[in-house]
């Protein structure tokens, strides 16, 4: 490994008193520069993970490396890293500009330099002019913005964002989550951005850690997770999905819903107990005679972008199905899809496993 | 028309009560202010009261009463601190209050046996060589009760401020690199800001007319604004004298009260968000 990687947590365990265990054992490493998210539902330790790497709490076990240095017993003031909390945490007492000037000010830095600084942090987050204001004049998306023009007011190395937007309606959701991914990478800082959003994760992230029960279950890229989900779990946290059980008759050759379908998955032992899954999106409506399976539409809801249908094959399993097209429920119709929409998933398999086995398959099965 | 005449009707007991032991009282005394020792009209009284005597009297009971709030702050701040950070809180806090609701008197006299001649501490300094000592009746003793006394007032509202205080801000004062100390004093400190005032208000006040404590404790080596009124009143039988040392001492606690005023900014939400 030639960069060194900013963040690293070895083996780290954090218990509180003899039972209640909130991480196990975890070992991941992040690099410089990127956007990293902590996906998972609550309580499944990825605000942990945070307050560890801010200070605020130390491991049980296992070490935790900032730029390769162990910094397990470095105090939160200490550290190259700087929160943007869940409910912003801005001083009541101190105007917009004092709180975003608060860690410059502890530095001692010169009057004219903080003026400076905090005018920059200002104008990065959009709020020019608003220096004056009392925070308790903000509205939220506003008070947001101050919450994180004071953390890079500091230039730490790491950002990290403990569920900012949870507070924030969904219109300025959005539009918050193109800011900050814009601002990362103008400012080309590690952030590390903690959320039960699927949404938010896909939409911002150069590596989602996919977590649940004091454990990353998957880690990578937005589309690899999408894709490739290594659970069922995973498949059904991360956007929606349709998981029936099958047999891997073979390599690309798989029984699900009473048929067999061409797939592109390999690697997996003849006749092996598996879940497939299929994206409600891959699915296309199509003429009973033509589809590959065919069911009956059970209820039709409009989403505005695409209808979603709710619909059952003849052996009772459940197929979401979006689609700009629409159907008249109570009748049969045909789903279509392409080989390339089934996953295959594996019981129980480690992540190393999955990964060993994609890249095997995909290096030499199919050309992407 | 029903809901405004019932407001009216909840209006009495308030308009009695400020009618008779407000507005009647204090009138009284600014009336009783104005006559001397025979009975005649005079502003002599306040010229009086700008005397040597009574400035000095004025200053030493002020003086008493600013040494007992700060040692009182001194003390109840970091009680009230570590009290937020134990497990019961409800629980110690409690232990702390309780005393407060046994009388006054008792709690005086039982201060005369421990502090006595006789009592334990001087038992104490004879065993242990030091001899008997003259503890009752000096300024010691006088701050050392009155402190007791007013310890519980001044906890409570800072206990109550510290409380309410967002423990997220000490998070974000120590992650934009503040130590413990400058965490303290430019986040914890501004906003308990308000629970302090609260608590210099319940101690300095009643402190500046303190009277029983000074009888029984300081053996009127101790004259504060509180006996000085009791003196004129029942000794001299000045009244007039009595009511305009009485005056002043209201006016003094409005000025204290308009020092120890509560500012909206930050005070009552303590830094959560709505």
């Amino acid at each position: 490994m030639t960069k060194q990687p900013i963040i690293r947590f070895d083996g780290v365990s954090k218990r509180y008193g003899d039972d209640a265990t909130i991480l196990d054992d975890i070992s991941f490493e992040m690099e410089r520069g990127k956007f990293y998210t902590l996906l998972g539902p609550s309580g499944c330790g990825k605000t942990t993970i945070l307050r560890l790497i801010a200070g605020f709490i130390e491991p049980t076990a296992g070490q935790i490396l900032f730029d390769g240095k162990n910094i397990n017993d470095v105090p939160p003031n200490e550290r190259q890293v700087n929160t943007v909390f869940q409910d912003y945490a801005l001083f009541p007492h101190l105007n917009v500009f004092e709180n975003v000037a608060f860690g410059l000010r502890i530095k001692k830095v010169k009057g004219p330099e903080v003026k400076r600084r905090v005018e920059e942090a200002l104008r990065f987050v959009n709020l020019e002019g608003y220096g004056g204001r009392e925070i308790s004049e903000m509205s939220g998306g506003q008070r947001q913005r101050v919450a994180i023009a004071r953390a890079i007011v500091n230039d730490p190395e790491v950002i990290l964002l403990d569920e900012p937007l949870s507070a924030l309606d969904l219109k300025l959701r959005t539009e918050m989550q193109y800011e900050l991914r814009e601002l990362q990478q103008r400012l080309g800082k590690t952030f590390i951005f903690v959320t039960h959003d699927q949404e938010e994760a896909l939409a911002m992230s150069d590596e989602i850690f996919v977590m649940n029960a004091g454990q990353i279950i998957q880690s990578g890229t937005p589309i690899d997770i999408y894709d490739e989900p290594i659970s069922r779990f995973v498949a059904d946290f991360i956007g929606e999905s349709n998981i029936v059980d099958g047999v891997m008759i073979r390599d690309q050759l798989v029984l699900f819903a009473g048929k067999e379908f061409e797939c592109v998955d390999a690697g997996l032992d003849p006749n092996e107990k598996i879940e497939v899954v299929i994206r409600p999106e891959d699915l296309e409506i199509t003429s009973p005679e033509k589809g590959k399976l065919v069911v009956t539409v059970d209820t039709q809801l409009f989403r505005g972008v695409h209808y979603e249908l709710s619909t059952y094959d003849k052996d009772g399993n459940e197929w979401l199905v979006h689609s700009t097209k629409k159907a008249q429920v109570g009748d049969e119709i045909g789903l279509d899809f392409d080989p390339e929409a089934i996953h295959v998933m594996r019981l129980n398999e480690s992540e190393e496993d999955f990964d060993r086995r994609l890249e095997s398959y995909e290096v030499t099965g199919h050309a992407e | 028309m029903q809901s405004k005449s019932a407001r009216a009707l909840y209006l009495i007991p308030y308009g009695a009560w400020i009618l008779l032991f407000v507005v009647a009282p204090i009138a009284l005394v600014g009336y009783y202010s104005l006559f001397d020792l025979h009975g005649s009209f005079t502003f002599g009284n306040y010229r009086n009261f700008f005397s040597s005597i009574y400035l000095r009297l004025t200053l030493s009971s002020f003086w008493y009463a600013f040494l007992i709030t700060l040692f009182s702050l001194l003390i109840a701040y970091p009680t009230a601190y570590y009290l937020t950070k134990t497990k019961h809180k409800q629980l110690w806090l409690l232990l702390i209050i309780i005393p407060s609701w046994i009388n006054l008197l008792l709690k005086t006299y039982a201060f005369i046996g421990i502090f006595g001649q006789y009592g334990p501490i001087n038992a104490l300094f004879a065993a242990i060589g030091i001899g008997n000592k003259q503890i009752l009746f000096t300024d010691f003793s006088f701050i050392f009760v009155s402190v007791y006394i007013f310890i519980p007032f001044m906890i409570l509202p800072i206990f109550n401020a510290i409380d309410r205080l967002n423990p997220a801000l000490i998070d974000a004062s120590r992650d934009l690199g503040a130590n413990s100390w400058t965490t303290f004093r430019r986040v914890i400190l501004p906003l308990t800001m308000n629970g302090v005032k609260s608590g210099i208000q319940v101690t300095f006040i009643p402190a500046l007319s303190l009277f029983m404590i000074t009888r029984l404790i300081a053996g009127n080596k101790v004259i504060t604004l509180g006996t000085a009124i009791e003196q004129q009143f029942l000794v001299t039988q000045n009244w007039g004298m009595g009511s305009t040392i009485a005056v002043f001492l209201i006016l003094f606690m409005f000025i204290i009260m308009l020092f120890t005023e509560q500012r909206e900014k930050g005070g009552t939400g303590n830094g959560r968000n709505r």
